[in-house]
């Protein structure tokens, strides 16, 4: 399955909607996305993986990269994941204590609401 | 003997397609459906790492990939063809990560952020990993159980 991605940005929140499959071959277009959109001034991201089928190293590479550019902007990149075959790459890498991880994209806003 | 040995383009498009056929075989093989996901994504991981390499130092030859069910375990094996004097260790295991910052931003040339994660999952996942650096390329041979030897299954 090929890489469907959609946006949309709420208040100061940006939601980024990912479905399919983050490989070597889909990864560079998460990127760019991730990329324009910090260039276009939104350093909050929230990225939605719970359509995501496959999320392999070079995904999560990217996301990594994401949140270095938002931090650089005092921004934050945090995802919505409850599926366990995606859940365990962060955990076997340790990017559980680097992400914020959510089990709803409410959820996310919710805390994120707190936290302005 | 190898059941089914597959070479491919070090093109990113063709990773996919040596996953969707690892985890068939692995399936066929009797390999438990919940290690189907990490058959999957370590083999993923592995041709990964594979193409980069190929891409960055000998993009026109092809890397191949060996499927084994005959040894009670599903055995996968993925060689390059590429250079990597990168390496920091002759021969060893999962834990011969590639650590010079400049070479790992040319293997690993979408994550420069992060050097060898990919082997570094590959050894998460598969209980049996060997990772051998040579001269001429580097092979990573994995394993898993397998339920029914040689791909026949029981009855």
């Amino acid at each position: 399955m090929d890489l469907k991605l959609d946006h949309r940005t709420e208040d100061r929140l940006t939601v980024v909607d990912v479905e399919g499959e983050i490989d070597v071959y889909t990864a560079p277009r998460l990127r760019e996305l991730l990329i324009d959109l910090v260039n276009k001034g939104n350093f909050h991201l929230l990225v939605n993986m719970e359509k995501v089928d496959f999320l392999d190293s070079t995904g999560l590479g990217v996301l990594v990269g994401g949140l270095k550019r938002v931090r650089a902007h005092d921004g934050s990149l945090e995802l919505v994941c409850t599926q366990e075959r995606i859940l365990k790459i962060f955990r076997i890498t340790g990017l559980t204590k680097v992400f914020g991880i959510y089990a709803s994209v409410d959820e996310a806003k919710e805390a994120h609401g707190r936290d302005k | 003997m190898a059941t089914v040995e597959l070479t491919f383009s070090a093109l990113p498009a063709h990773v996919r397609t040596a996953r969707l056929v690892a985890t068939a075989i692995a399936r066929r093989t009797g390999v438990a459906e919940a290690l189907l996901d990490e058959v999957r994504l370590a083999v993923g991981e592995a041709c990964s790492r594979a193409v980069e390499a190929h891409r960055v130092h000998c993009p026109g030859e092809p890397i191949r990939i060996e499927l084994r069910d005959d040894s009670g375990r599903f055995e996968v094996t993925v060689t390059d063809s590429a250079p990597n004097d990168d390496l920091q260790s002759p021969s060893g295991t999962a834990n011969g990560f590639i650590s010079t910052p400049a070479a790992a931003e040319g293997v690993f040339g979408i994550v420069p952020e992060m050097p060898g994660l990919g082997i570094a999952v590959i050894a998460g996942l598969a209980d049996d990993v060997e990772v051998s650096p040579g001269p001429t390329g580097v092979r990573i041979r994995m394993s898993w159980p397998a339920a029914t030897p040689n791909g026949v299954p029981a009855h």
